[in-house]
């Protein structure tokens, strides 16, 4: 599977809607799936309790819905734990791209820090898009990164991204640790004006 | 905008640079880390040929995944032993300073970082876990992160941000007795909701916070997560520097006196403006019980579970689903529902002072038949300070079972879990659907001393009735 790479100007792709507000990174992968010392493997474990629970009738589980890259939430998606293994489960299950009414924090910054868009539209428009794909699975959907829109044949959303995510999605620089280590200097700089660095030894 | 306060001095003094993004790169000043979320970014790091920036800044411990029976090594189970032993050759390799099992300082990662002093004013604190917040009771701007930002901070020492808006929590009136800190922050988010947060430092201020003790502070900055916001601080005050004196970590001497000059310059001014207040009457607030499936979903220990109608239009799928879930039927009573396992502990409320307060209510008393019961220190300074006092005794003369330290049942990724349908009362920090263990187990949030007191009468009770 090709993970992202580069600048993600547009995903396309078949929608998956998932409702359902406050859904937690405990309920995207259980706990249980965190014990490895890598990420392989997690995209089978996606939404693994959840899957049990409705017993094939999980949106993750639909036939007609396999191979989506494009996922439609609610509110508040990702909430709960820091843990990456969330995105990356979503990721290796397939997904490229979020769309969805809000993200938890830490979660939007580590679909960030793996090439996940995460765009978000209104409630309404959640409600809407996500009755769209349920009533056609197989409809192919443009989300365009660059202009912050997402398509379906003839028919456009304008979506929102703030300047800062998207600029590093569009530069595919929203891999961090390059830009982070250039600045040496201003590292040096900033270390030498904390007084706790060196126990405030003076 | 935000100006004057805590969060815009400290940032502004961890600012390195601005990024082509729009975002800033913040210095990091401690980078805690454990055995579940470090892993893929040392393997990272070393695919990058990079190497640890600021080893001296870095701090590990294992929590997670430890047993709290037996924690005799090898683990028997193969995969936690893979974690552990590879946090500890990663940390070998690069000269991080491990706190291991038996080595008097092991414990959650959030524990055991202001028991050493690390955690200090003025401070950014990142870790791989997203209850970091809870360092934030020193005044430090502390938050959970993930995999890829570990990484960053072991190559960099910083981190890619963007600035929060800063709110204050302005809270006045005394807890009342038998009512705790953990009261107080569920009822904040009852009151703010699970997502009111998301943008926001919680700045916790007032009389009451002015008088709560350093762990009392800690519980509520851990769960300022819980209701959104990725930050919840405290500003540094007498209680606060006492709170460090003598701690491993924390300077001495002359250097001690120079710490002081400068945490106390870190404090919010009088006149900081904030993006916006909250005011919360501590005084009424009851001990705090949640029925649903989010930490927002709590009630009073003497109200019934809400109905429909009671519930604001937006949040009544999540309620229907909570209802469903956790098989309780709206507007019945919360106390007097039975529950099947007790587990005191956590990153939350698994200090001295948490086990303290259970014990109280356990003393002379009897966990009720048929029920699991157990206390979980929060490190193994707590457990050896609690030991000191006869705390364990207490707990075992009850009927608890007193395990070593670790996360244990808040997470269960260790073999302490919930089965099936079971119903705990439980003093951690999340009541997510799966949370402790099986995926249709339920977790009823509350005190540790209301846990206790569920413990000895096998239901969710008011510990008011139960204090002497
Ligand atoms: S005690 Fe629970 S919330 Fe705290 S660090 Fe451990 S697993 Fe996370």
């Amino acid at each position: 599977m090709d993970f992202p790479s580069g600048p993600i100007p547009l995903v396309t792709g078949t929608a998956l809607p998932l409702p359902g507000d406050d859904i937690d990174t405990d309920r995207i992968i259980p706990a249980r799936f965190l014990k490895g010392v890598s990420f392989a493997g997690l995209g089978e474990q996606a939404f693994a309790d959840d899957r049990r629970e409705l017993a094939g009738q999980h949106p993750f589980d639909r036939p007609d819905h396999a191979g989506a890259r494009l996922l439609l939430v609610n509110g508040n998606f990702g909430c709960g734990s820091s843990r990456e293994h969330a995105p990356q489960a979503l990721m290796r299950w397939g997904i490229r791209a979020l769309v969805g009414e809000s993200f938890a924090e830490i979660f939007f910054g580590n679909c960030l820090a793996l090439g996940l868009p995460c765009l978000q539209a209104p409630r309404a428009v959640m409600h809407e898009l996500q009755a769209l794909a349920t009533a056609a699975p197989t409809a192919a959907w443009e989300l365009d990164v660059m202009a912050r829109e997402l398509r379906q044949g003839d028919r456009r959303w304008p979506l929102t991204l703030a300047d800062g995510p998207h600029g590093m999605l569009l530069s595919g620089r929203w891999d961090a640790t390059g830009q982070l280590l250039a600045h040496d200097a201003e590292l040096r700089a900033t270390a030498a004006r904390l007084p706790y660095l060196s126990g405030f030894r003076g | 905008m935000s100006t004057g306060t805590l969060y815009d001095k400290v940032w502004e003094l961890h600012r390195v640079a601005e990024l082509p993004g729009g975002s800033t790169q913040l210095f990091i000043g401690l980078h805690l880390i454990h055995e579940v979320t470090s892993p893929q970014a040392f393997a990272a790091l070393a695919d990058l040929g990079l190497t640890v920036r600021h080893p001296e800044r870095t701090v590990a411990t294992v929590d997670h995944i430890v047993p709290t029976t037996s924690q005799q090594r090898p683990f028997a189970d193969p995969l936690a032993e893979e974690m552990l032993s590879t946090l500890e050759r990663n940390c070998a390799t690069h000269g991080i300073t491990l706190h291991g099992i038996g080595s008097g300082r092991q414990g959650i990662v959030h524990v055991i970082a202001p028991e050493l002093g690390l955690s200090q004013p003025g401070m950014t604190v990142a870790c791989g876990d997203s209850h970091t917040s809870t360092h934030g009771a020193f005044g430090a701007i502390a938050f959970g992160i993930g995999t890829s930002q570990v990484r960053d901070v072991l190559a960099s020492q910083s981190l890619a941000m963007t600035k929060l808006r800063v709110r204050r929590i302005w809270v006045e009136g005394a807890l009342q007795p038998g009512v705790y800190a953990k009261d107080l922050v569920l009822h904040i988010i009852r009151r703010l909701g699970v997502k009111g947060g998301v943008g926001h430092a919680y700045e916790f201020a007032g009389p009451t916070i002015d008088g709560l003790s350093m762990e009392e502070r800690m519980t509520l900055c851990n769960m300022a997560i819980e209701g959104g916001a990725r930050v919840g601080y405290v500003n540094p005050d007498a209680t606060t520097f006492a709170a460090l004196r003598g701690r491993p970590a924390a300077p001495s001497g002359e250097a001690w006196q120079r710490a002081l000059a400068w945490w106390s310059s870190i404090a919010s001014d009088a006149d900081a403006v904030y993006d916006d207040e909250v005011r919360i009457d501590a005084s009424a607030i009851a001990p705090t019980v949640t029925w649903g499936i989010t930490p927002g979903q709590g009630i009073g220990v003497d109200e019934h579970v809400p109905t429909l109608e009671q519930i604001d239009p937006q949040e009544r799928p999540l309620a229907e689903e909570a209802y469903r879930y956790m098989d309780l039927q709206p507007g019945t009573p919360i106390a007097g529902l039975p529950v099947d396992v007790c587990f005191i502990g956590s990153c939350t409320n698994g200090r001295l002072s948490d086990l303290q307060a259970a014990a109280a209510v356990a003393r002379g008393r009897q966990v009720a038949p048929g029920l699991r019961a157990f206390v979980v220190p929060g490190s193994e300074q707590v457990a050896a300070a609690a030991e000191a006092e006869g705390l364990d005794r207490i707990f075992r003369e009850a009927g608890f079972e007193w395990r070593a330290p670790g996360c244990s049942m808040c997470l269960a990724m260790n073999p302490d879990r919930l089965e099936g349908r079971e119903i705990s009362a439980s003093s951690s920090n999340r009541n997510f659907k799966g949370r402790q263990g099986s995926a249709s187990g339920r977790t009823l949030l509350m005190s540790p001393a209301m846990v206790a007191a569920a413990a000895v009468t096998g239901v969710v009770s008011d510990v008011r009735q139960l204090l002497p």
